[in-house]
């Protein structure tokens, strides 16, 4: 089947409820850019993209810089395995995403809002250029936006070519100003130097979208859905074992257990939370909840049920981490090769404890090591499922080749 | 390559500099494009490029080099990029290589000697929820069995 753009009726608390197409614009024009940053921190929204970072921060330090030209960026690169949920908003709710760009583009002063699109998506290219013109038609971009003088912004379409590691804030910034897509050494962040050398919110398509909702609704009717410190809904990407999968808006502290009841999964073994960079949760904490305090994650859940050979799983993130490295920095580029190759001799029965433990604290090496967040984070599931499943993989008989 | 071919690129590439400008940030967009009509960026065709962004031509050669979907070497004039992440291969990612391997008689990272068909593999296309994905040129294919893989394969030319 091919993938096309076609509208579904969803429904959630927060994203998935009815929006008017240019109405946070609209209303932030009217409340000017003190109030929409007082409501962007009131309402406590963190970032949606992995990392969790408190967005109206991030907008207080670009507003805040003095320079001729800021950029806001939407971190449209998509690349963690098991994320689905940005391709969802970007065909089925555009406008809630780029009203947010423009939002976040006439708080922070710039007039030039860049969405990163990861090269796999180009098949909504044409459809996303459209909705752009007809913004532009409707003066939701370009000069005096809704009569506003001086508030000029518009909005290009970059392309990504296949490489995970340009989701990564300042490689995608690298990749933006046309060089391999290679992490930076942070500080200084991208809300100082980013693009261009010029102050640079960079910001996930969820946050965007989201932001479109505080404004027209509030901060407080945003924090009414989630918990203390982990507000609003989520967007879940859930693939894998399980009868319903697709994209849930879920609060923030939903627990694996409710969620596999909703999605509907049986005999569940395990579940990813994060993508091949989050962590594999066994079923005896199934209780915990999705939140940025307990189970983090940027919306990927991968469910696995008693049928799959966690080693197997394993060995495929590991090749994913393999591939994807940029080979910068050696933690990450030798790291990985090591721990795929520690996978691949446990399940030839090569392997001596001693030896497995020196990949542990290689793992743990990579953690503080690496230079950015993929070589921080792919040991996570090499460490988890190895404790949490330690029983399937080194006690059972038949780990010999292992088939998923 | 023949003089008139590399008169020819010379002028394509002096075409897409004038629509897309000299400066460096350019520089992905351009070899997008130049991948996409030619199915690789040749040597000629990076020294172009860089002759006329006016940056040294290692610096496209390391740029062509890092991304997936950006080719030293001629490709088939089909790309097929079959998602071999996780929830994929749950969902029968095995099946459809074999088929696709058997169809085109290639292995994976191999093209037919007609030059129509590469084989590729590629991670997590963003269709876990659909899976098995493949990618075939621009176009994503989702939900797919052996039968209707290898019908999208006889149905693109
Ligand atoms: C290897 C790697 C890949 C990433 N991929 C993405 C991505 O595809 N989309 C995204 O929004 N953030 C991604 N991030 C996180 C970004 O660096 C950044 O934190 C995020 O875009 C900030 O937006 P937010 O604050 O709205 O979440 C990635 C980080 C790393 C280390
Ligand atoms: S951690 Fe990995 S991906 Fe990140 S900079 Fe180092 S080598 Fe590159
Ligand atoms: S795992 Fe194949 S599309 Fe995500």
């Amino acid at each position: 089947m091919e993938a096309k753009i076609n509208k579904t009726h969803r429904e959630g608390a927060v994203l998935f409820s009815p929006y008017d197409a240019g109405s946070s614009i609209k209303k932030a024009l009217e409340v000017g850019r003190e109030n929409i940053l007082f409501e962007v921190r009131e309402s406590k929204i963190k970032g949606r993209g992995g990392a969790g970072f408190p967005t109206a921060t991030k907008w207080m330090l670009v507003a805040a810089a003095k320079a001729d030209k800021k950029y806001i960026v939407c971190n449209a690169d998509e690349g963690e395995p098991g994320t689905f949920k940005d391709r969802v908003l970007l065909t089925e709710y555009p406008d809630l995403v780029f009203d947010g760009m423009v939002v976040a583009g006439y708080t922070i002063g710039a007039e030039i809002g860049i969405l990163y699109l990861r090269g796999e998506y180009i098949f909504m290219l044409e459809q996303l250029e459209d909705y752009l013109i007809s913004m532009r038609q409707n003066n939701l971009l370009g000069k005096n936006i809704l009569g506003k003088e001086g508030f000029n912004f518009d909005i290009s379409i970059r392309l990504g070519s296949g490489a995970y590691v340009c989701g990564e804030e300042t490689a995608l910034i690298e990749s933006l100003e046309g060089h391999r897509g290679e992490p930076r050494n942070r500080p200084p962040y991208p809300v100082n130097t980013g693009y261009m050398g010029y102050p640079t919110v960079v910001n996930n398509v969820e946050t965007l979208a989201s932001i479109s909702k505080i404004i027209t609704k509030g901060a407080d009717w945003f924090k009414t859905h989630g918990t203390e410190k982990s507000t609003g809904s989520k967007l879940f990407s859930v693939s894998g074992d399980c009868k319903k999968p697709g994209v849930y808006e879920l609060p923030w502290g939903t627990t694996l257990n409710e969620l596999i009841k909703i999605v509907d999964a049986e005999n569940t073994k395990a579940i990813q939370v994060g993508g091949a960079s989050g962590v594999c949760i066994p079923k005896s904490q199934f209780d915990r909840q999705l939140s940025y305090e307990d189970a983090s994650t940027g919306g990927s859940i991968m469910i696995f049920n008693e049928s799959r050979k966690m080693l197997h799983v394993l060995k495929n993130f590991m090749d994913f981490f393999v591939e994807e490295s940029c080979g910068q920095c050696t933690p990450c580029r030798i790291g990985n090769v090591k721990l795929l190759e520690c996978v691949e001799r446990i399940e030839k029965g090569e392997y001596t404890f001693s030896y497995i433990n020196s990949m542990k604290d290689l793992s743990r090496t990579m953690q503080v090591a690496s230079k950015c967040g993929l070589g921080q984070s792919s040991p996570n599931p090499f460490l988890s499922i190895l404790e949490n499943f330690k029983d399937e993989i080194f006690r059972s008989k038949e780990n010999g080749v292992s088939h998923a | 390559m023949l003089v008139y071919e590399k008169n020819s690129l010379s002028d394509e590439i002096e075409v897409l500099i004038e629509k897309f400008g000299k400066e460096r940030s350019a520089l992905l967009p351009i070899l997008q494009i130049i991948e996409k009509r030619h199915n690789y960026i040749s040597e000629f065709a990076q020294q172009e490029v860089a002759r006329l962004l006016d940056i040294h031509p290692v610096e496209v050669y390391s740029v062509v080099s890092f991304y997936n979907f950006l080719h030293r070497y001629p490709q088939g004039k089909n790309i097929v990029r079959l998602c071999k992440t996780i929830s994929c291969d749950m969902a029968g990612k095995r099946e459809i290589e074999e088929a696709l391997k058997r169809e085109l008689g290639i292995n994976f990272d191999e093209t037919t000697r007609d030059k129509k068909w590469t084989l590729e593999y590629t991670s997590c296309l963003g269709m876990c929820d659909q899976g098995p994905a493949m990618l075939v040129n621009d176009k994503v294919y989702t939900k797919l069995d052996p039968e209707t893989a290898v019908q999208i394969i006889n149905d693109t030319k």
